[in-house]
């Protein structure tokens, strides 16, 4: 896909998020909007290896959710892929549903962990890139973190753990939006700068605007071109809610599902069109 | 069977050698006490397959299960106080939850690490790992039992809990005894009371037996090798013929194996029984055999349990 396309597909995700997430009744629009551009880099950009028709095959490389509850921009990228169809995604959080509020490996395949207890992903796939290691696989582990999961210590175990095993096939992306759930990260206990936290640890770092579909193919390029001995850890700047004006920098959209009316608006939004009163 | 003592956890490092020799894909990851784990000894000899990720046993477990997530069957160590209770969480969400083929394996569990006193003395392991669905309990007796748990466990596909202990105990099972998931084992036969435990509570089990023979009284005793799945056949088998039953466990009675077995007659034939273990209080300071008895978990007391619940039977 070229960048138009790309950001084409960005859209879609989005409105999936949205659609979804009102069906639902509730979910995480904010994390999950701010994270579409790179689920769709990821996904589709050709950044990873990876097979709708075959979710478990051997040469893949490997993606965990660490900040769980973003599923819906998961699940939505998943769908468009193929993994399973789109009309399930109304399903989300939803009795029987294979899309949980959180994701489960045993329900969705391409879902390569459970996850949702914030802190825990980097160091699943810094295990799973030892793994990959050790039998002397080539491919290549991404994670997803939230910036304010990065208030868990955990995530700084791993980081000091991978920089220590020289995990250069590990890819960490904080999307960056700036927000959690009682406010601006800045308020509630702040990381400082994350970037300068993980090149402490001894990871290369690389800092892009993670709205920007052409920013994030460039610097996920080039993190996973890279082979230098270290992890390497994409700080992505995100806006929290990105593409739905009333969402956009908003704490309260963090874990607030929006009803039918607000989600017309916000698709109208994404897609350019009128809003159709009925 | 030798009269040698030694402690559940030297089996540890040494099967894990075994294991890896057999060709099976055994990694172990441990937090700064491959030492007192032994896990040291599998990575002498398999330097690639032992990941010491430091003091950091919340990561030990996430990294043991990505490791898991790419093909190996991944054992964590450190002391279980650590190894399950500050890491309850990762191994609830990420390793129970997702089904993952991780062993939960620590060592230094309940009194046994004696006079580093409470703050190490985990005595709440049982409980944690028994209530976690998808989570197998195993608590090994003796070296050869641990051996046998430890390799059992690597046969088992998703989570296995072995609780290993620091204190040197007797041998109760021969050389190379293969022991199986979800089984009891009856190591002496009885008709007057059930004796059902597990851990380094069945050599005070054993001791009890004699004592109680010295009286006439003929007691069964039980090694709950499979805290869960509990073997509740063998369990009831033994009840219907005894009518009362005692219970020991180097660990709190609530929601250990005294509580799996109330748990179990309950449900199905209420009979007088006592819970021998930590009656809802921690440890302290002071060496192994000084616990033991300080806190009733000893041979005497399991008789004098013994005695107690056939009285109410009679009553």
């Amino acid at each position: 896909m070229d960048l138009r396309e790309l950001e084409a597909k960005a859209l879609d995700l989005r409105v999936d998020i949205i659609t979804m997430l009102e069906q639902a009744k509730s979910g995480h629009p904010g994390g999950s909007l701010s994270a579409a551009d790179i689920m769709t880099a990821l996904y589709f950009g050709g950044i990873m290896n990876h097979d709708p028709n075959n979710p478990t095959k051997e040469d893949r490389d490997r993606f965990v959710l660490s900040k769980g509850h973003a599923a819906p921009a998961l699940y939505a990228a998943l769908a468009e892929a193929g993994y399973f169809p789109k009309e399930e995604l109304v399903t989300l959080r939803k009795l029987g549903s294979k899309l949980q509020g959180h994701p489960d490996c045993k329900k969705l395949a391409g879902v390569e962990v459970s996850t949702g207890s914030l802190g825990q992903g980097l160091s699943i796939a810094a295990g799973m890139a030892c793994g990959l290691k050790l039998k002397g696989a080539e491919q290549t582990v991404y994670t997803l973190l939230g910036d304010g999961e990065c208030q868990e210590g955990q995530v700084w175990e791993a980081a000091m753990f991978s920089a220590h095993r020289n995990l250069d096939n590990l890819v960490a992306i904080v999307d960056h939006n700036k927000l959690q759930i009682d406010g601006n990260i800045e308020d509630v206990c702040s990381p400082e700068d994350l970037g300068d936290k993980f090149r402490a640890f001894g990871w290369q770092v690389f800092v892009c605007d993670g709205n920007d579909m052409e920013a994030v193919m460039d610097t996920l390029t080039s993190a996973r071109g890279i082979h230098c001995g270290k992890p390497k850890a994409v700080i992505a700047e995100t806006t929290k809610g990105k593409g739905v004006s009333f969402m956009e920098g908003q704490a309260g959209w963090h874990g607030k599902a929006p009803n039918a009316e607000q989600s017309a608006q916000a698709v109208a939004e994404l897609t350019g069109k009128e809003v159709e009163h009925v | 069977m030798s009269n040698e003592k030694k402690a559940t956890r030297a089996a540890y490092g040494a099967t894990l050698i075994e294991l890896a020799q057999a060709g099976l894909p055994v990694v172990a990851v441990d937090a700064d006490l491959t030492g007192s784990t032994t896990t040291k000894k599998f990575g002498d000899v398999y330097p690639d397959r032992l990941f010491n990720v430091g003091i950091a046993e919340q990561n030990m477990i996430d990294v043991a299960a990505g490791l898991s997530l790419t093909g190996n069957i991944a054992y964590t160590g450190s002391f279980a106080v650590f190894g399950t209770g500050r890491v309850y969480d990762q191994i609830r969400n990420t390793v129970c939850y997702s089904n993952l083929n991780v062993k939960i394996a620590p060592t230094h569990a309940g009194v046994s690490v004696g006079p580093d006193g409470g703050s190490h003395q985990m005595i709440e392991d049982i409980a944690l790992m028994r209530v976690l669905p998808n989570m197998k309990v195993l608590v090994p007796a003796d070296y050869e039992a641990a051996r046998a748990a430890l390799k059992v466990a690597a046969e088992t596909p998703g989570p296995v809990y072995i609780r290993m202990g620091r204190a040197s105990v007797p041998c109760v099972y021969e050389e190379g005894k293969e022991l199986e998931m979800g089984r009891a084992y009856v190591l002496r036969e009885g008709t007057d009371v059930t004796i059902v435990a597990c851990g380094v509570e069945i050599n005070e089990a054993l001791i009890a037996a004699d004592q109680l023979a010295e009286a006439g009284i003929s007691a069964e005793v039980i090694d709950a090798f499979c805290v869960k799945p509990l073997d509740e056949q063998t369990i009831l088998a033994s009840v219907a013929k005894t009518g009362c039953v005692v219970t020991a466990e180097e660990h709190s009675v609530i929601g250990g194996l005294g509580g799996a077995v109330a748990e179990l007659l309950a449900e199905t034939t209420p009979v007088p029984m006592y819970r021998i273990g930590m009656r809802d209080v921690f440890g302290t300071s002071g060496e192994f055999e000084e616990l033991m008895a300080a806190f009733k978990l000893d041979a005497a007391a399991i008789t004098e349990a013994a005695k107690s619940v056939i009285s109410r039977k009679n009553a």
